[in-house]
């Protein structure tokens, strides 16, 4: 009971993160600067943006429950179990971000899905 | 409509997802091997393994190069596409952790590997408004 109440967890906080760094990062455009200086810059402009912020709050609360899990349970249960996430992130993708999801992709999140049913 | 992706953004995208890939999976096997020994069992006493540092260090690494990574790709194609990272950490579990993976989770595997392939074919960025620069 412990162990998928800790999934829950780490699934939500996770869906959070992801949308809400996605759309930031989209804002912010593609990353070319990968020099010290260029990092730094652009982290200071990052972190000045509420979503991200919120972002890194929602990593902390499913990194600390994943943690846990690890704790709790196998490696080989705790990554696939939480990566439930994903087809709940491939929906708000199509619909928040507004991301072109053609059926390729469509099928390979599902097969993925399948796949970490069958690992858990 | 057809969103073709150019060369240099492709292999970009493959180094990113490399390097998101296997800081994840390091990280975590290395958490989990420090979360499994203890050093202590008090609330924070998680810090005080060397394990847990290390997967740490790899997990903020892992961060960092997917944000980056968030910055071009689309959220539906980075997500299945990372995902052989699951098959990386079934495949440690067993041979590090002495974990048990049976026929069950090797399909599970096989399935995942499909998908992977599957999405990775597809462009990473479908959204460009032209904010991306060269």
């Amino acid at each position: 009971m412990k162990a998928w109440l800790l999934v829950a967890a780490v699934v939500v906080s996770t869906v959070l993160s992801d949308v809400l760094q996605s759309i930031e990062m989209k804002r912010h455009g593609e990353v070319v600067e990968f020099h010290a200086h260029g990092i730094r810059r652009q982290l200071a402009a990052l972190f000045r943006r509420w979503r991200v912020i919120a972002a890194f709050a929602g990593m902390a609360v499913s990194f600390f429950a994943f943690a846990e899990l690890l704790a709790v349970a196998d490696i080989s249960f705790a990554v696939p179990a939480t990566a439930a996430s994903l087809a709940v992130e491939t929906v708000l993708a199509r619909l928040l971000l507004k991301e072109h999801v053609g059926s390729r992709r469509w099928a390979g999140a599902l097969l993925v899905a399948c796949g970490v049913v069958l690992l858990a | 409509m057809r969103f073709v992706p150019d060369a240099r953004l492709r292999r970009k995208t493959w180094l990113f997802v490399a390097v998101v890939v296997l800081s994840n999976v390091f990280g975590n096997l290395l958490l989990s091997l420090g979360m499994k020994n203890p050093v202590s069992k008090a609330l924070l006493g998680m810090f005080l393994s060397p394990w847990v540092w290390f997967g740490i260090a790899l997990l903020v690494l892992w961060t960092f190069a997917r944000m980056a990574l968030l910055s071009w790709a689309d959220l539906s194609y980075v997500l299945p596409v990372t995902s052989v990272g699951f098959v990386l950490n079934a495949f440690l579990g067993k041979l590090i952790l002495n974990e048990h993976v049976g026929p069950r989770r090797w399909l599970g595997t096989l399935l995942i590997v499909a998908g992977t392939a599957l999405a990775g074919a597809t462009a990473p960025d479908t959204t460009s408004n032209g904010s991306r620069r060269p």
